[in-house]
């Protein structure tokens, strides 16, 4: 019964929502609409078990005195003014989390402008694999370099001066030569995706239930 | 009562969609049966899986940990789905070897589910008191301070293995780069195929689109699982040879065919 019931309900509400993307009888699609509400409810509770496994980690790792607790006590005194001012501290007193408050202050002054900092080091990243993804070791990296350097240069105004025709001749190679390979892989993943989804809706891949 | 057409109950636009769904999940479903009735089917090697147990091979060797990143989405996505099928199998691997396993979370909804698979994974090398629940980390929902945290971690720690299997987005590229300047050996896969090229470059393997799904079926060698992979395969060809048809009789100029399988 362990493992019954949970592939009983994979298996019901596998099917219930694959037929929902072909009903368009308006009680079912309702019915599928208020399913994926409920969805969203039960991933609101887990929020509870993660904001436990951050604390319960973090105060371990304080308590042991281990290597960079440090960014332990930042991390819990973080999470700690977070949920404080978020939920339990009333807005005359800068709590909420409106315009104003105190979490959406350290949101945006914060959390924003570190995610972004984040993300800026992307370009440095490009740049340092892109030096060793062009390297010239065979005869594909060779192809791969050339074609680079035709694509960076009919991006940019100069290859336009170089060759008037060099813009539609890189969009031929975006566009036709790069679209092909690219729907090639797309193809595959999607026959993947579908594969696994029968799999897994049809119990033969059940590792992810405790207990098999 | 009021009479009711199919077109009020069905999406007819989608019908051949739906006959394609059914043609493909009969296909799968024949492969399976055939591969219990012993027909033998041949899986060609991926390089990536095959790294995975050298790579944990290889922080036992060093003493350090095998970092595994299931990506950055949701259970409702696939990917992160089948993400835990493959965990329980390296967990399984790093169990054996009794290396640590860290798993990084980026959403809070993944925490049990990837907690319970690495038990699981432990309980199946029968060393279930060496799990740590401790490393399978909830570090944030969002994107770039879960990128961060990890990045972090692969500095810190130093793993010896970096496994990124799952959903990546504009992360993919900093994870992967972070974990070569640490020079760990790094094992990627994902469906998102904007993101391939950059595993492609930073990594030492990477699980192309497929091949990603392909991997309990070779992990596993169970032949309900190889019968999958060649259904897909089988499917694949079909579609190769709608398109030859396709090519052949739109040049020819007969157009019937092109909307037989758009299904005006």
């Amino acid at each position: 019964m362990r493992s019954e019931v949970p592939m009983f309900i994979t298996l019901f509400f596998g099917l219930f929502f694959i037929i929902s993307a072909f009903i368009v009888h308006p009680a079912y699609k309702s019915a599928a609409q208020e399913l994926n509400n409920w969805t969203l409810i039960i991933i609101s509770f887990a929020y509870v078990l993660g904001v436990i496994n951050v604390a319960r980690i973090h105060a371990k790792k304080l308590e042991e005195r281990r290597p960079g607790w440090a960014y332990s006590v930042m991390t819990l005194f973080g999470m700690l003014i977070m949920i404080v001012f978020g939920i339990f501290v009333p807005a005359r007193l800068y709590g909420g989390y409106e315009t104003g408050s105190l979490f959406s202050w350290l949101f945006d002054n914060g959390q924003v402008p570190m995610q972004a900092t984040m993300f800026s080091l992307l370009a440095f990243f490009i740049a340092s694999a892109a030096f060793r993804a062009f390297r010239v070791r065979s005869v594909t990296a060779s192809l791969l370099a050339v074609t680079a350097v035709i694509v960076m240069a009919g991006r940019v105004s100069v290859g336009e001066l170089m060759w008037s025709d060099f813009p539609r001749f890189v969009e031929w190679i975006m566009g036709d030569l790069q679209t092909a390979g690219q729907r090639a892989v797309k193809i595959g993943a999607a026959l993947g995706a579908v594969a696994t989804g029968l799999k897994i809706i049809l119990g033969l891949e059940r590792s992810y239930f405790s207990g098999e | 009562m009021a009479n009711i057409s199919i077109a009020e109950i069905v999406d007819v636009q989608k019908l051949n969609l739906f006959v394609l769904l059914v043609l493909f999940s009969g296909l799968v479903l024949l492969m399976i049966r055939l591969a219990e009735k012993g027909r033998q089917m041949f899986v060609r090697p991926l390089a990536g899986l095959k790294a995975l147990e050298d790579a944990v091979g290889r922080a036992t060797e060093m003493g350090r940990a095998v970092l595994y990143v299931p990506g950055i989405d949701d259970v409702k996505n696939i990917q992160t789905i089948y993400s835990m099928v493959i965990l329980e199998h390296v967990a399984k691997i790093v169990a054996d070897y009794g290396t640590p396993l860290i798993v990084p979370i980026g959403k809070a909804f993944v925490v049990p589910m990837a907690e319970e698979t690495v038990r699981q994974g432990y309980l199946n090398a029968g060393r279930p008191q060496d799990f740590r629940s401790d490393n399978v980390r909830y570090l944030s929902d969002e994107q770039f301070a879960f990128t961060g945290a990890v990045n972090g971690i692969i500095m810190r720690e130093r793993p010896a293995a970096n496994v990124f299997l799952g959903s990546f987005y504009a992360e993919a590229l900093i994870l992967a780069e972070t974990g070569f300047m640490a020079g760990s050996i790094q094992v990627a896969g994902t469906a998102n195929i904007h993101q391939l090229p950059f595993f492609v470059v930073a990594c030492d393997y990477t699980l192309i689109g497929e091949e990603f799904y392909a991997a309990t079926a070779y992990l596993a060698q169970d032949p309900k699982l190889l019968g999958t992979i060649k259904g897909i395969d089988v499917f694949k060809g079909l579609i190769l040879a709608v398109l030859v048809i396709g090519f052949v009789v739109e040049t020819l100029g007969f157009t019937g065919f092109s909307r037989l399988i758009a299904g005006e």
